[in-house]
């Protein structure tokens, strides 16, 4: 390597503070150097989480466990508003998940295909760069977090993320156990006491379960969905070779939604 | 210089309560609001950014459009906008406090707005917008401040001072351009992923200020002694000549690359506005009345006769308003978030709420705007100017 380890840091830092994103430039001096740079402090650093989903096996059933399991742990609420709808994980057809790639002679497999769709803990999001407040930011491990006491609500990641990944609380979510016409549809929220409720005014998304995956266990929407259908789901590590993850996406032909961005989701579509 | 302020005939009265009520109405609205959240907007999850953003944008350019006064005189040392210098700092100290203004009612949560200070985050574009913003705001209070109290005194401003009226005209175009940076790199939006949005949003901000200013100048000629002088007018008049044709020029370069190349996303947003998508076509009359005075003010403006003429330049300008605050305080944002990501389209409309929140913040910007410009003409008047 033509500079040294010292240099390339700073080099690396400073294209970051230029707004020319720290990854690309870590990418193009010292390949490879990323990992082992970021791994000391910060949580699952090394890892790169990824999700595959099976599109040939998912079903009304599996959409509706793994949406609902979703749902209830994170406390999404109902607000049976399009308008101010609130959804971490969601149903959509082909057409709809890869806008311009659907054409009239489309398999019909695919095209009555369901599909689900979540943030797709991009490798180089948008939605982080954009955010003045550092209230959405990239772990170590890639995934995408949230930080809704800090979010001042300015919407700049939903202008940024192109997949409409990100949620809005345009008013109280928690308005539900109050108005009588949403009480019906929510009755028991908060479903679930240990997990906070938001507030109005801040963004909110998936966020692969990170309090799951840190107890060592798998994202919920991937659990209930291969009780359904077992091999729907599959989640694990992109940057270890042997993982599970891996070997299904050397066998399977995948999709990625929008990978023509450059965003980089890590969110697999198995078809 | 402020005793200037508190005296006044009539109508300078009539006028400011006038807006008094009219911020009274807004800022009932925004208690609603703050209460409420911003679920009362016509606001989406497709369409998270409405009519506040849009309006921000437009006066962003309108308070950049002061340098087309400032620079011609400072720069090249065209006396005769040594008159009026003042009238276009006073507009911009005006515009920038409604941007921030529409920024803070746009947020989900105005309480933290301090965070973007207390966590500095320099690849966001709002952290450097909210820089070039305020700072603009303080340099333009600065130097108004400064050369205006000289004048009343018969003195020289001070030599710093010519120092930052150098710094506020490069200024001037950044902050239009940062804030054209704001939608430019946001990957997915076709509509705003172009490399002329900056040149296109200045365009549009020297037309459109400087018509608004020209307005203002004959409104100060009919209601005090003081008279911003024919040959400024017509100077001005030649400027927004120009820029509304690199406006509208720079608009049809879009068109073509959309049309010629006949890539869907870049079309979409284009179709959306002029002829409606999937059925939605709210905004098609508003984008051909835009076009329609767009029309109407470039045939005026480039004719000579109409252009020297001062009240076919009035209708002009007034179709320069027009057509611009279409295209940016309405089009620009809608147009951006439709279709949707996933290739939908939602509509949306302000409601009435927002529409009022909207005039309260436009009513504050006049209410400045009134007092600043009280200010600078009665002592120009003072002065005998
Ligand atoms: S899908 Fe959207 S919200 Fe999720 S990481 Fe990518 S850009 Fe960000
Ligand atoms: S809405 Fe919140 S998370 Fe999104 S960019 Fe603004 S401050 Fe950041």
């Amino acid at each position: 390597m033509g500079i040294d380890r010292r240099a390339f840091l700073k080099i690396a830092g400073l294209s970051t503070i230029l707004g020319l994103g720290g990854k690309a430039a870590f990418d193009i001096l010292a390949p490879g150097e990323l990992e082992a740079s970021t791994n000391a402090a910060s949580p699952g650093a090394g890892k790169r989480w990824a999700m595959a989903i099976d599109a040939r096996l998912v079903d009304d059933k599996v959409i509706s466990e793994a949406t609902s399991a979703c749902h209830r742990h994170h406390n999404v609420p109902d607000l049976d508003s399009a308008k101010e709808e609130i959804k971490w994980i969601w149903e959509e057809d082909y057409e709809h998940s890869f806008p311009g790639h659907q054409h009239e002679f489309v398999s019909d497999d695919i095209k009555h295909a369901k599909f689900l769709l979540l943030c797709n803990h991009c490798s180089n999001p948008p939605c982080c760069r954009v955010c003045p407040t550092k209230a959405t930011w990239q772990r170590a491990d890639g995934i995408v977090m949230m930080d809704p006491h800090r979010c001042i609500g300015c919407r700049f990641c939903m202008a940024a993320c192109p997949f409409g990944a990100r949620s809005f609380n345009w008013g109280d979510p928690r308005r539900v156990t109050r108005v009588p016409e949403l009480v019906a549809k929510n009755q028991g929220f908060p479903y679930n006491k240990d997990y906070p409720t938001r507030a109005k005014g801040v963004v909110e998304k998936c966020t692969f379960c990170v309090d799951l995956l840190e107890k060592g266990e798998q994202p919920l929407c991937m659990t209930a969905a291969n009780k359904v259908k077992k091999g729907s789901f599959t989640f694990g590590d992109l940057s270890d070779p042997e993982s599970p993850i891996r070997s299904l996406l050397r066998k399977r032909y995948s999709l990625r939604r929008k990978f023509e961005l450059g965003t980089n989701p890590n969110v697999f579509y198995l078809i | 210089m402020l005793d200037t302020v508190l005296k006044g005939k009539q109508g300078y009265w009539g006028w400011l309560i006038f807006l008094l009520a009219i911020m009274g109405v807004g800022l009932g609205c925004y208690l609603y609001q703050f209460q409420e959240g911003l679920r009362i907007t016509g606001m989406s999850r497709d369409v998270s950014w409405g009519f506040y953003i849009a309006q921000f944008t437009y006066l962003v350019g309108v308070a950049a459009s002061g340098v087309m006064v400032v620079l011609p005189y400072y720069l090249h040392d065209y006396k005769a906008f040594g008159r009026i210098t003042i009238l276009g700092e006073f507009l911009a100290i005006a515009a920038v406090t409604m941007c921030i203004l529409f920024i803070f009612v746009d947020l989900g949560n105005p309480v933290r707005i301090m965070n973007v200070l207390l966590y500095p985050t320099p690849n966001s574009i709002l952290f450097w917008d909210m820089i070039v913003l305020n700072g603009y705001l303080l340099l333009n209070l600065f130097i108004g401040w400064n050369v205006l109290s000289a004048e009343r005194k018969g003195t020289h401003y001070p030599s710093w001072v010519k120092v930052l009226i150098y710094i506020s005209i490069p200024w001037a175009f950044s902050i239009h351009t940062v804030t054209a940076f704001l939608y430019a790199g946001l990957p997915g939006r076709h509509y705003w992923l172009s490399a002329i949005l900056a040149a296109r949003f200045l365009a549009s901000a020297f037309c459109s200020g400087p018509a608004l200013l020209l307005l203002l100048c004959l409104i100060v000629r009919k209601v005090s002694k003081f008279d911003p002088g024919k040959e400024q007018i017509r100077t001005l008049g030649g400027i927004i000549a120009y820029a509304m044709l690199l406006n509208v020029f720079f608009f049809i370069l879009e068109l073509f690359t959309a049309f010629y190349s006949q890539i869907p996303g870049h079309m979409h947003s284009f179709q959306f506005l002029f002829s409606g998508l999937e059925g939605h076509g709210r905004l098609a009359p508003w984008m051909w009345t835009a076009a329609g005075f767009a029309f109407v003010a470039v045939l005026l403006l480039v004719i000579p006769a109409t252009r020297r003429k001062e009240d076919t330049l009035a209708i002009a300008c007034v179709s320069v308003i027009i057509a611009t605050w279409i295209d940016k305080g309405l089009g620009l944002v809608i147009g951006g978030f439709t279709p949707n990501p996933f290739g939908r389209v939602t509509d949306y409309w302000p409601t009435t709420p927002e529409i009022l929140i909207t005039l309260g913040v436009w009513a504050t910007g006049f209410f400045i705007l009134t007092v600043l410009y009280k200010m600078a003409v009665s002592i120009k008047e003072e002065v005998g100017a």
